[in-house]
């Protein structure tokens, strides 16, 4: 038991400085890594704190602490991919809107520059 | 440039991937067919020549910057048209499946029936056209499913041969399903209580390339599918969505 909450000690540690360098380097923005150091803070801190891990264990009825670790970091992960699934499809529909709107400017550009030419010669 | 002109402006889009085989071909026949009637080639990033031929043929090209798949490409078409002032829009595939002959029907139907939407339809009487077996099955599949959803049969829901006029098109400039559109367009349409009829038309053996729709991605095209029907069935008034509106409307769905 205490083996497997060091490495989960570990483990969140190394998420939190990953994504503090990812932002820091601009590979991740800002509002995009607030969810990941939330969980990897969370991680670190039931890892941390045994009593708090085993109310919960108490609380939810899981037959097992270390359990109930993988469960909450299971459901936080969860969260997080669908939190990032509304984001991209977010992004999907902006994207195609865009390259749409794009494409007809462009269209509407090249007939007045034709228009243009034509009127010049 | 396309202009609409007169109160039955009508224009017909192609929507075309790697279509070079074909489209300069599909676009002449648009041209005996319905001569004087601008043609609009959607190129939804090809790798190859589409473009060059489909402007050697006489079509005037609109060129989406990366590729949007035929969802998107088709609804490019219906963006610019809506916003042009076009009153009819057929949409004719690029690989020349559709017969540009049957074009005048589908206009005709159009213009006396009222309705918003007429299908292209292999199936109404016929008129033999064949499909794989897998294909066909998925067809009769989606008869049954659509058939309590729409209110009446529909005989080729898979058709991209469709015409639209100006209502359905304000409507598709907004919204309109990215992929495999046909089926859930017909929804869309019915959720703003919109009519649409189908007339029997002749498919051709495709030119070049090959259907996306394998037998290897039916299953997914079928879950897919079902899935944005009913989405489109239960969706909620999207009021609160961020908006990035262009001119002519919002989004796809």
């Amino acid at each position: 038991m205490d083996r497997l909450l060091n490495v989960t000690t570990v483990l969140s540690v190394l998420l939190v400085l990953m994504v503090l360098f990812s932002v820091r380097r601009a590979h991740i923005r800002v509002e995009y890594s607030v969810s990941w150091l939330l969980t990897g803070t969370a991680m670190l801190l039931l890892s941390r704190c045994r009593p708090a891990l085993e109310i919960i264990t108490r609380w939810t009825g899981v037959p097992d602490t270390p359990l109930t670790l993988f469960l909450i970091s299971g459901a936080l992960f969860l969260v997080m991919f669908f939190r990032f699934s509304v984001i991209i499809s977010h992004l999907r529909d902006d994207n195609v809107a865009l390259a749409q709107r794009v494409a007809i400017l462009e269209y509407h550009i090249h007939g007045l520059e034709h228009h243009e030419e034509s009127g010049a010669l | 440039m396309i202009r609409a002109e007169g109160p039955d402006s009508l224009l017909i889009i192609v929507p075309a991937f790697n279509e070079v085989g074909a489209v300069a071909e599909v676009v002449r026949a648009v041209n005996r067919s319905v001569p004087g009637v601008p043609v609009l080639v959607i190129d939804d990033c090809s790798l190859d020549d589409t473009i060059a031929e489909a402007r050697g043929a006489g079509a005037e090209v609109l060129p989406l910057p990366h590729h949007l798949g035929l969802g998107g490409c088709v609804q490019a078409g219906y963006k610019l048209a809506f916003s042009l002032g076009f009153q009819y829009v057929i949409r004719v595939d690029g690989d020349g499946q559709h017969d540009a002959g049957d074009i005048p029907r589908i206009l005709d139907r159009l213009k006396t029936s009222g309705c918003e939407m007429v299908i292209g339809s292999r199936f109404v009487e016929q008129s033999g056209s064949s499909t794989g077996a897998v294909r066909s099955l998925g067809i009769r599949f989606f008869r049954l499913v659509l058939r309590p959803i729409l209110g009446k049969p529909v005989y080729d829901p898979t058709s991209g041969f469709v015409g639209v006029n100006r209502n359905a098109l304000s409507v598709f400039s907004r919204s309109f399903p990215l992929e495999y559109p046909e089926i859930e367009a017909l929804v869309v349409l019915q959720r703003r209580r919109f009519r649409f009829e189908e007339v029997p038309v002749k498919m051709l053996p495709r030119r070049t390339g090959r259907s996306s729709i394998t037998a290897r991605v039916s299953l997914y095209y079928i879950v897919h599918v079902l899935l944005g029907v009913f989405v489109n069935i239960l969706k909620y008034d999207r009021r609160f969505h961020r908006p990035v509106k262009p001119p002519s409307g919002g989004g796809a769905d």
